[in-house]
């Protein structure tokens, strides 16, 4: 079987989505953006988004699905929104660790923590 | 497409030992554990073969990945990209690896190329992000000089962190004045082929957001007083500017 890749034609990749250049507004994926599959891979469904159920398993990253697929980001995050539309997937959306330029003392000393255990 | 970076090939890494990507099945990755619910982001920002992959590969758990994102026109916002690619697009390519911090939360660092088109991604690739390392070559300066002053602009938090390429010694003072590095911003060195060195880093960068945290009364996280390594500038005379540019806004808030 031959794997969508990104040194594949923009004709390919246009195909992928089905015609469609950008995401659905309101699901707004981070690079960070955890997602989780809802279910199992059914026959007939489009390989990319069999792909993906199979990747997210455990809580994988929006880059880690494109890395993995190969596929660009842009590319991923149709292909992500269309899963999430259907219920297939989930996504845990980052906490905001940023507000108002400031970031939030909980969570970095949570890193911090994290990192001095490494 | 014209790849933007060549920090790595586009297949992710340049090891030898690395695995085709057809061989990178879900069983051979290394999933992240069920109950983390929070991804957590750093960005290694720094030029063509200064060692921004391998420092992340020294700290990841995983065997750094690469991914990519397309730039269709310069300034252009999040909701009006056109995902799919016509000939003028060029793309830029960045590796990234993984540390998982606790069971809720997960670390990601992404390395970052520092020329000028790559910024105009910065805002939908890594907004949000915790702060950067601007990882230096002192053999090529200007490079970082350019990575620092978009960093300030976007008033993204950061650390500088001068890789060891065993080349002439520069004094601290001297990178300094170099990347014009305001002194409460650390400079640290480090080996980025060392995980001790790589983890060192980011504890620095970690507690430098910190120290921007507990000076959070201050208006500019860039001015701030109290953070560590900070020399506080003499005041000149009355000619100097501080008191003028900071005159206005209190006038604003008396009306």
């Amino acid at each position: 079987m031959s794997r969508p890749g990104r040194d594949d034609s923009p004709d390919r990749l246009y195909t992928l989505t089905g015609g469609r250049s950008r995401s659905a507004p309101g699901t707004p994926f981070d690079l960070v953006t955890l997602v989780v599959a809802e279910c199992d891979p059914a026959p007939g469904m489009q390989s990319e988004h069999a792909a993906i159920l199979r990747l997210a398993e455990r809580p994988t990253a929006v880059a880690e699905v494109a890395a993995e697929l190969r596929l660009p980001l842009t590319i991923t995050k149709i292909l992500l929104s269309d899963l999430l539309a259907e219920g297939r997937v989930s996504a845990r959306h980052p906490r905001k660790a940023v507000l108002a330029g400031r970031p939030d003392p909980d969570i970095l000393e949570q890193v911090l923590v994290g990192l001095r255990n490494l | 497409m014209a790849s933007a970076t060549s920090d790595a090939p586009i297949s992710g890494v340049a090891a030898s030992d690395v695995r085709t990507p057809d061989a990178r099945t879900p069983d051979a990755r290394t999933p992240l554990g069920a109950t983390v619910d929070n991804g957590l982001k750093i960005v290694v920002v720094g030029g063509f073969g200064v060692g921004k992959t391998t420092m992340i590969h020294s700290v990841s758990e995983i065997r750094p990945l690469s991914t990519e994102e397309t730039i269709t026109r310069a300034g252009e916002t999040v909701d009006d990209t056109s995902a799919v690619p016509d000939k003028s697009d060029t793309t830029v390519a960045f590796d990234f690896g993984r540390i998982t911090l606790s069971a809720r939360t997960v670390l990601y660092l992404f390395g970052a190329p520092g020329q000028e088109r790559f910024w105009y991604l910065w805002d939908r690739l890594f907004s949000g992000a915790l702060g950067a390392v601007v990882l230096v070559d002192t053999r090529r300066i200007d490079d970082s000089w350019y990575a620092i002053d978009r960093l300030e602009h976007l008033g993204t938090p950061f650390i500088v962190a001068r890789n060891d390429f065993g080349g002439p010694a520069h004094t601290a003072e001297q990178v300094r004045d170099a990347l014009d590095l305001a002194p409460h911003i650390p400079l640290v060195d480090c080996d980025a082929r060392s995980r001790a060195s790589g983890k060192r880093v980011l504890i620095t960068l970690v507690e430098h957001l910190k120290s921007l945290h507990l000076s959070h009364l201050a208006r500019n996280p860039y001015a701030t007083q109290g953070a560590p390594l900070q020399v506080s500038p003499p005041v000149v005379g009355p000619s100097a500017v501080g008191p003028s540019v900071a005159s206005p806004p209190v006038q604003e808030l008396a009306q």
